[in-house]
């Protein structure tokens, strides 16, 4: 089986802070925690994406290279990428709760918020 | 995996009365796009007409997809498509008129990819050139440029006076240009922001002289600022690194190059209190670049 995507319609927000390989992790990620792509499904080339994205090719690359090294996509020299077949969804989706607690964790310090006291913050919504 | 170099650049100097340009050294392989910024007057448009072949540097070496410059420029010209701001067209002609110019002097004209290009620009192909608009000439002078699909496009300013419209649409462009490894870009640009997007490298010129020039990830890597508080007025730790020191009481807003983790240390163990660290972007390190080159010049001429 072999899906040709044609427009992958990644869109980024200006107002976003994080660098841009953060960003196109976090649209390949999300595509592949819904459900839309699949384990085993081919990624369009680093070429393919920077060039409908606008985004430069060395961004795409370093983007895939560090969804490699969290497993979450595979590649082979002359063969493409594609969503890692082990990969376990449960396991991206809660990576992507942690990213969101590192962030509350960073917001609390900033703001001086107790440990106790944000424990109880986050027990409200449990 | 190492590219041909789409150019190269190799102590490349150039004098004029009032300004020059001192042992320039500038490469990057074939398929990416090289991004050049730095403030007006910097030489960036001078290096663009060194590569060109235009202007023969006094010293150096200039080599453009394997050919020496300016020697064998007629046959590295085959190959490069130029843009640059003063680029001249006759006024009275229409659209057409130049296409068929260039064709008849390319054969590597794609006349499918011209017709494309002309409704995506949305230009009239009877138009006279006297009645174009800025963006349009523009738009003009591009697509005259991408028909011929040359393996290096080398654009000066191409984006500026445009809007944010027609900048999109340029910018679609010089990346669909790069379909294969075998193409790239060079181009100049005011606009950080353009720059930032769309580079792979990204050289930074000031007063003739290259100050950094690497790949974009660890060049925007590389740059941050950082908050601290200096509680018990404490003397910074002197690092070649810091670029740039605001205090404001005991408020402390760095802003840093070649950044790495283990200089959080010397800060803490100076009395310092990280309170963030932020990353910038490609607009506030031109600005921190600018700061930092024009006092280190100021020293120079005090000494």
């Amino acid at each position: 089986m072999y899906t040709v995507y044609m427009k992958y319609n990644f869109v980024f927000s200006q107002t976003d802070t994080r660098p841009m390989y953060q960003q196109i992790m976090e649209q390949i990620t999300q595509r592949i925690a819904v459900g839309d792509w699949p384990p085993g499904t081919p990624l369009p080339s680093i070429r393919e994406l920077a060039i409908e994205t606008k985004v430069s090719i060395i961004t795409i690359k370093r983007a895939y290279l560090e969804l490699e090294r969290e497993g979450v996509i595979a590649t082979q020299q002359g063969k493409g990428s594609w969503v890692s077949e082990s990969l376990d969804l449960n396991l991206l989706q809660r990576e992507e709760l942690i990213q969101h607690l590192q962030q509350v964790g960073k917001l609390a310090k900033s703001l001086a918020i107790a440990e106790d006291e944000l424990l109880q913050m986050i027990k409200k919504y449990i | 995996m190492s590219m041909p170099l789409a150019i190269e650049c190799e102590g490349v100097t150039k004098h004029y009365p009032h300004f020059q340009l001192q042992d320039v050294n500038l490469s990057f392989e074939q398929g990416t796009v090289m991004g050049l910024v730095g403030p007006n007057g910097a030489g960036k448009s001078t290096i663009l007409r060194i590569i060109m072949g235009l202007i023969g540097p006094d010293s150096g070496r200039v080599k453009v997809l394997g050919h020496s410059m300016p020697k064998d420029q007629l046959a590295a010209k085959r190959n490069i498509g130029f843009v640059a701001e003063d680029m001249r067209l006759y006024e009275s002609e229409n659209i057409a008129f130049h296409m068929d110019f260039i064709k008849s002097i390319f054969d590597s004209w794609d006349d499918e990819y011209a017709k494309n290009l002309l409704r995506r620009f949305d230009l009239n192909r009877n138009q006279k050139v006297k009645g174009l608009s800025h963006g349009q000439r523009v738009k003009a002078t591009l697509l005259l440029a991408l028909a011929r699909r040359p393996n290096l496009l080398v654009f000066d300013e191409p984006t500026t006076g445009l809007d944010p419209a027609v900048r999109k649409e340029v910018l679609d462009e010089m990346m669909g240009s790069l379909q294969d490894e075998t193409h790239s870009v060079l181009f100049s640009s005011h606009n950080t922001l353009d720059v930032e997007q769309i580079s792979d490298y990204i050289t930074f010129i000031y007063g003739g002289r290259i100050i950094e020039s690497r790949n974009k990830e660890d060049f925007m890597d590389g740059w941050r600022r950082l908050r601290l508080t200096n509680l018990s007025n404490s003397l910074l730790p002197n690092l070649a690194n810091i670029k740039d020191v605001q205090q404001s009481g005991r408020l402390c807003t760095l802003t840093v190059n070649n950044y790495e983790e283990s200089i959080l240390e010397k800060f803490a163990s100076a009395g310092l209190q990280i309170n963030n660290i932020e990353r910038l972007t490609l607009e506030e390190i031109f600005l921190a670049n600018v700061q930092s080159a024009k006092a280190n010049s100021n020293k120079e001429t005090l000494a």
